[in-house]
């Protein structure tokens, strides 16, 4: 990279660089040449990384007072809630950091979709990003089987008969799943078991997701390489700092204000009823996060094809460097595919809509149409208005104005006015 | 592209809104009550917590247990916040089964402070059994286990009707209309002057109804009076360091020719 060699003052502190080279790492992360007309969308990494950290260090305290057997689970959850000193708020600031954690997370992945972030050189990490959001539903999903309440026993329930409709090994690699024949208690053992582990997963794909980016660098607004450092980089810290720093602190008080005055508004009341197999809640519903793709699986009278195609519905993410064929990085300068985008956010969030509603009726119809559109998105949309696009003139840097200098005097200087 | 936005929101917005009622249980919408302990500083009426108390001593526990709370926490501060002297006498006015002893016997012993509530039945089984084969549920959470939380509790304990014409019921059904299905195996314990309340309060239905409820509110979130208060410093702390940190990033920014 461009970064000057790092030369430590003392003896010492060169004598250890010189073994293991964490001071250059250090100065390497504080000098890191960021594009300064970055906009608050890009804050949401840092927010995620301390998104990440609160669940860990939350979780490992959970976990000390956590009983993970069918018997005792839900008990202990309300011994943590009353007994253990502040139990109530780690654990409120556990499952309502679970739904943040998404929130930040959605808006990452939407900032990338509408920006050109996931586009070459960038495409490695597009993909640890979406590994890391695989492993965060997986993890999520574990996490509220946990309180083995009426919604954790018939969400896992519900998700682990999706294997089932795999032909032939189906049935078998759902019992193996459960370590028994039905969620039972061996289930909720080694859900527990894979809930720790995931998050220090997750954490080892942050390290190479961070890796990654700090390649090429970051994309920005404009979605033009600039050369680095340069007049259009600041140097990480201080100026991303305190930004980051500043946009976590509103995040931070959306976030309070869920644990401290409505921590419960974002889950399901009847997780609140102890897990009982023999009463099926009237509605089965995920987690809103999840809810997008259970409408996706619903869609579909066929289990197995509600299957591959909520499975698909995620996989596709991961060609969409190459299904997006538009040479333009950002949708500032791509009048048509910044409409197709923010279809594509209103049909998720319709989705979303409709996850939560019973499949049947309008419903059903709108979850069928949402679900072909998606892909729609992606297979034809993307292609086809990346080589028909007339794009608009693209600035030579963020802080010169743009190539034809002619009709459209000052995009770059608009933009930087808006950032 | 903003006008174009707004438009498609728009639309989407009145499908939802149009879709809406299509999908309605079978279920009139619970009563809203003012409680005390709603919004953002919200506190119980100690009082209240008292009396309700009272009636689930006198009226709900002889089917419905109460196992996460113990005797400790009617004298906690944020609950009904009983005399150290009134808990002990409570714990102590039940009969607890301890042991085994060094005989290996079990043997019954007046409650103490730090026991869990005594349940009714043994077991869920034998509960149901009591009961024409409905569980009483466990009323330690019971509030944050229904949607429509304490209006919906309250509304249960003064739905009970006649039945309209055309319903029939079961025996040992009875007709609730704010209950889903209208159909409750709860028989409707309370009538004016049931009880008689310590402190003279007139224990009408919609009285006992009420403060029963805020007992089961406040044993279902024993924290929310620390809850409220810590958020409040806590939202105060973070909109203090938000607007230094702020005005931090605006100083640091002025260095160069870009507006953060």
């Amino acid at each position: 990279m461009s970064d000057q060699e790092y030369i430590p003052k003392s003896k010492a502190a060169k004598w250890f660089n010189d073994r293991l080279p964490l001071l250059t790492l250090g100065a390497h992360l504080t000098d890191y040449p960021t594009p300064k007309n970055l906009n608050y969308w890009w804050t949401f990494g840092g927010i995620l990384t301390f998104c990440l950290i609160t669940q860990i260090v939350t979780g490992i305290v959970l976990a000390m007072h956590y009983v993970a057997h069918a018997d005792l689970a839900f008990g202990s959850v309300e011994h943590i809630m009353r007994n253990v000193n502040y139990g109530w708020l780690i654990r409120y600031i556990h499952s309502n950091g679970a739904s943040m954690f998404f929130l930040a997370v959605y808006i990452h992945i939407f900032r990338s979709l509408f920006y050109g972030s996931y586009k070459s050189p960038r495409e490695i990490i597009w993909i640890l990003g979406l590994m890391i959001y695989l492993l965060m539903m997986a993890a999520a999903f574990l996490g509220y089987v946990l309180p083995w309440g009426q919604m954790s026993f018939w969400g896992a329930t519900v998700i682990t008969n999706l294997f089932s409709a795999i032909p032939l090994v189906g049935e078998s690699i759902t019992t193996w799943l459960w370590g028994a024949y039905s969620v039972d208690n061996p289930t909720l053992n080694r859900f527990f078991s894979l809930h720790y582990l995931f998050p220090f997963l997750i954490l080892g794909l942050v390290v190479l997701h961070i890796w990654a980016l700090h390649i090429p660098g970051n994309n920005n607004p404009v979605g033009i390489d600039i050369k680095k450092p340069s007049k259009d980089t600041v140097p990480f810290h201080p100026y991303i700092t305190i930004k980051d720093a500043f946009a976590l602190l509103v995040f931070m008080i959306i976030f309070a204000g869920f644990v401290f005055f409505t921590p419960n508004v974002l889950g399901h009341s009847d997780n609140y009823i102890p897990a009982n197999p023999l009463v099926t809640p009237a509605h089965i519903v995920p987690e809103w996060y999840l809810l997008p793709f259970y409408a996706i699986l619903r869609s579909v009278p066929d289990k197995l094809g509600g299957v591959i195609l909520m499975f698909s519905a995620i996989f596709i993410l991961f060609i969409l460097p190459w299904l997006d064929t538009s040479k333009v990085r950002s949708a500032v300068f791509r009048p048509i595919y910044r409409q197709f985008f923010w279809i594509l956010v209103i049909d998720v969030l319709m989705l979303g809509y409709v996850g939560a509603m019973p499949a049947e009726g309008v419903y059903l119809v709108l979850a069928r149409v949402g679900t072909i559109y998606y892909f729609l998105h992606f297979i034809v949309v993307l292609p086809v208005v990346g080589l028909l696009e007339k794009t608009d003139p693209i600035p030579m840097s963020i802080s010169e104005p743009v190539m034809t200098g002619g009709a459209e005097p000052s995009l770059a200087r608009k933009l930087n006015e808006k950032v | 592209m903003k006008k174009f936005n707004l438009s498609i929101n728009k639309i989407i917005i009145v499908l939802f809104l149009s879709i809406k009622p299509l999908y309605s249980a079978e279920m009139t919408d619970p009563i809203k009550v003012d409680w005390s302990f709603k919004g953002l500083t919200g506190t119980f009426d100690r009082a209240s917590l008292q009396r309700g108390f009272q009636v689930y001593k006198e009226v709900c526990s002889s089917c419905h247990s109460m196992q996460y709370l113990s005797y400790r926490n009617l004298g906690e501060s944020g609950g009904p916040e009983f005399s150290e002297a009134e808990v002990k006498a409570i714990a102590a006015s039940f009969e607890v089964t301890d042991g085994p002893d060094s005989q290996g016997e079990m043997f019954t012993r007046p409650g103490r402070p730090s026991d869990t509530f005594v349940s009714p039945h043994p077991n869920k089984e034998a509960a149901a059994a009591a009961n024409g084969g409905a569980y009483p549920p466990d009323m330690s959470v019971l509030v944050k286990a229904r949607k429509g939380g304490a209006n919906y509790i309250y509304s249960v304990l003064v739905g009970y009707e006649d039945p309209p014409p055309g319903v029939t019921l079961d025996q040992g059904v009875y007709y609730n209309k704010y209950m889903i299905g209208n159909k409750i195996k709860m028989p409707n314990n309370l009538e004016d002057g049931l009880i008689e309340y310590a402190d003279g309060t007139v224990s009408t239905v919609d009285q006992m109804a009420k403060d029963v409820t805020t007992f089961l509110a406040w044993a279902a979130e024993p924290e929310l009076e620390e809850r409220h208060r810590t958020g409040v410093k806590v939202i105060i702390y973070l909109l203090l360091l938000t607007t230094l940190v702020y005005l931090s990033m605006k100083k640091i920014w002025s260095r160069i020719d870009t507006e953060v």
